[in-house]
C-alpha cells in the first residue's frame, strides 16, 4: 500500500477511536481531553485533503475554543454535583449515541463514495472570477464575495448564541461580569505564560487574518486566536471579565455584523443590489469587512466561552 | 550536493523520530507521573527539534527556514510552560 | 523524498498515538493531559514534515496555531483543576 493512503487510513482509525472514547468516558474530564484531541486529529485530516482553510478553522474553533466552552460546562456541572448524579449517563445512553453517530456517518460515507459523473461543481467558475476581486484565496473569495450573505447569517447567528448564552444569568446579574474563566489559584508559570503567550498570539491571529486574502486563513482563524489569548489573559487574572451590560462591549459584539450591513445595504446603490461591490474596489471593501468582523469574531467568542454573567463580581 | 541533503533530512528525521518513539514509551511504561512527564519533554524538546532542522535544508528560502525554527521555538515556550502546569496538577511538590 | 517525510509523519503519529492509551488508563487527569500533549506536539511535527513533503508553505501557518492552541488547552485543563482560591474570583483591586 503506497504511503499516503496508509496515513490516511490510520487518521481515519485514529479518529473514530477518539470519538468512541469520547462517548464511553467515565469522567467529563476525560472526555473534553478526549474531544481536543479528535478535533486536533480531524484538523490533520482536512490538511491531508488539501483543505488547509478548513484545517485551521478546525484546529482553532472546533478544537480550541469549543473545548474550552465544553470545559467551562464540565466546571458548573461539578459545582451542581447533586443534580448531576442523578442524571447519570447510563449504558444504553451511551450504546444509542454511538449507533446514531455511526448511522450517520455511514450515510454520509456512502454518499461521498459512491461514483457520480462529473461530481457537480462550480469550482473552475469561482476560481475564474478571482482576478477580478483582487484576492487570491478561493476560499476568502466565497465567504466574503460570492456568498457574503451567509457570512452575514453566521455573524447574526453568533449573536444571536451570545443572547441566548447571556439570558442565562440569573435576573439580579444582569449585565454584570461573567465569572473569571478557570480556578484562579496564583500560579507563576500560568502568569508567566498569560503575559508572554498573548502578544506573540496577537500577531499570529493578525497575520492570520492579512495572509486569508491569498493564502488560507481568514477572518474566523484569526478572531479564534484573539478569543484564545484573552481567555489565556483572563485565567492568568491579568485582566477582569468585561461588564457586559457597557455600551462598549455592546458595540464591540456588534460592530462586524453593523459594519458588513452597511456595506451591504450601500449596495443597493449599485446595479447588483445588497452586497455587491463597485468594480476595483472590491479588496479594501473586503478588507474593512474583514477587519471588523475579526474583531467582533475575537469578543463574541470569548464571551461565549465565559459564559452568563455572576452576580457578585461587579466593583 | 542534493544527496547530501536528502541524506542529513533522511538521517535527523529519524533520529527525531525515535525521540517520539521514546517520549511514547517513557508515557506509558514508567511508573510515576512526574517520570513520565521528564519523558515527555524529550520528545517535545529533542523530537521536534531534530526534526526542524533536518527539514532546514528542505524549506524554499530562508524566510520558510526562519518559519520553521519559530514554529519550534513557540513549541518550547509552549511546551516548558505546559510541563510545569502539569506537574503542579500532579499535586506533588515541583 | 516527499514518499520519506508523509511516511515519518505517519510513524510519529502512530507513535504518539499510541501514548494516547494513557487517557484510557492513566490514573489521574493529569496523564491524561500529558498524553494529549503528547499527541500535540507529534501533530506539529507531522504538520511540517507534511508540509515539506507537499511543498506548501501555509501548511506550516497551521503549525503555529497547533502550537499556541497546545498551549492555550492546557492551561484551561489545569486551569480548572484546583480548588478555588477564596479570594481569585474579586476584582483585582480587592484582592489585597
Amino acid at each position: 500500500m503506497s504511503v499516503g493512503p496508509a496515513l490516511d487510513a490510520g487518521l481515519a482509525l485514529l479518529a473514530s477511536a477518539l470519538a468512541v472514547w469520547v462517548v464511553l468516558a467515565r469522567q467529563a474530564f476525560g472526555a473534553v481531553v478526549g474531544f481536543v484531541a479528535f478535533g486536533l486529529v480531524l484538523s490533520l485530516a482536512w490538511l491531508r485533503l488539501g483543505a488547509v482553510d478548513v484545517a485551521l478553522t478546525e484546529a482553532a474553533i472546533g478544537s480550541g475554543v469549543t473545548g474550552a466552552v465544553l470545559l467551562a460546562a464540565v466546571t458548573r456541572l461539578h459545582c451542581a454535583r447533586p443534580v448531576v448524579a442523578a442524571a447519570r449517563c447510563g449504558r444504553r445512553t451511551r450504546a444509542i449515541s454511538i449507533a446514531s453517530a455511526g448511522l450517520v456517518s455511514a450515510g454520509l460515507a456512502a454518499l461521498v463514495l459512491s461514483p457520480t459523473d462529473p461530481a457537480p461543481t462550480l469550482a473552475p467558475q469561482a476560481a475564474a472570477a478571482l482576478p477580478e476581486l483582487g484576492v487570491g484565496n478561493a476560499i476568502t473569495g466565497i465567504l466574503l464575495a460570492y456568498r457574503s450573505v451567509d457570512t452575514l447569517l453566521e455573524k447574526i447567528v453568533l449573536l444571536l448564541a451570545l443572547a441566548g448564552i447571556w439570558s442565562l444569568a440569573r435576573d439580579g446579574a444582569w449585565g454584570d461580569r461573567p465569572a473569571p474563566p478557570g480556578s484562579g489559584r496564583r500560579d507563576g508559570t500560568l502568569t508567566l505564560l498569560g503575559q508572554v503567550l498573548p502578544p506573540l498570539g496577537i500577531v499570529a491571529g493578525i497575520y492570520i487574518v492579512w495572509v486569508g486574502a491569498d493564502a488560507p486563513g481568514g477572518a474566523f482563524q484569526g478572531g479564534a486566536i484573539l478569543a484564545a489569548m484573552w481567555i489565556l489573559a483572563l485565567m492568568a487574572r491579568l485582566a477582569d471579565p468585561p461588564v457586559v451590560g457597557r455600551i462598549g462591549v455592546r458595540l464591540a459584539v456588534g460592530i462586524g455584523p453593523i459594519v458588513f450591513l452597511a456595506i451591504g445595504f450601500a449596495g443597493f446603490a449599485l446595479p447588483g443590489g445588497f452586497l455587491s461591490y463597485p468594480a476595483g474596489f472590491a479588496k479594501p471593501l473586503i478588507i474593512v469587512i474583514e477587519v471588523a468582523l475579526t474583531f467582533s469574531i475575537a469578543v463574541v467568542l470569548g464571551l461565549l466561552v465565559l459564559g452568563p454573567s455572576a452576580r457578585g463580581t461587579q466593583r | 550536493m542534493s544527496v547530501l541533503r536528502d541524506l542529513f533530512t533522511i538521517v535527523l528525521v529519524s533520529a527525531g523520530a525515535v525521540f517520539f518513539l521514546a517520549g511514547t514509551a517513557g508515557l506509558l511504561r514508567f511508573p510515576d507521573p512526574l517520570t513520565r512527564l521528564h519523558a515527555l519533554t524529550k520528545a517535545d524538546n529533542l523530537g521536534l527539534g531534530l526534526i526542524v532542522i533536518g527539514l532546514l535544508p528542505q524549506a524554499d528560502g530562508i524566510l520558510a527556514g526562519l518559519k520553521l525554527v519559530v514554529v519550534w521555538l513557540l513549541a518550547q515556550l509552549a511546551g516548558a510552560a505546559a510541563t510545569r502546569l502539569v506537574a503542579r496538577a500532579t499535586g506533588r511538590p515541583g | 523524498m516527499a514518499e520519506f517525510l508523509i511516511a515519518m509523519a505517519g510513524v510519529v503519529l502512530a507513535v504518539v498515538s499510541v501514548g494516547l492509551a494513557r487517557v484510557l488508563w492513566g490514573p489521574a487527569d493529569a496523564d491524561r493531559l500529558m498524553a494529549a500533549q503528547l499527541l500535540g506536539t507529534g501533530s506539529v511535527a507531522a504538520v511540517l514534515l507534511l508540509a515539506a513533503a507537499v511543498g506548501s508553505p501555509a501548511i506550516v501557518d497551521a503549525a503555529v496555531i497547533l502550537t499556541l492552541l497546545a498551549a492555550f488547552a492546557i492551561a484551561a485543563f489545569v486551569s480548572s483543576q484546583f480548588d478555588s482560591d477564596a479570594t481569585a474570583d474579586l476584582p483585582r483591586d480587592q484582592q489585597q
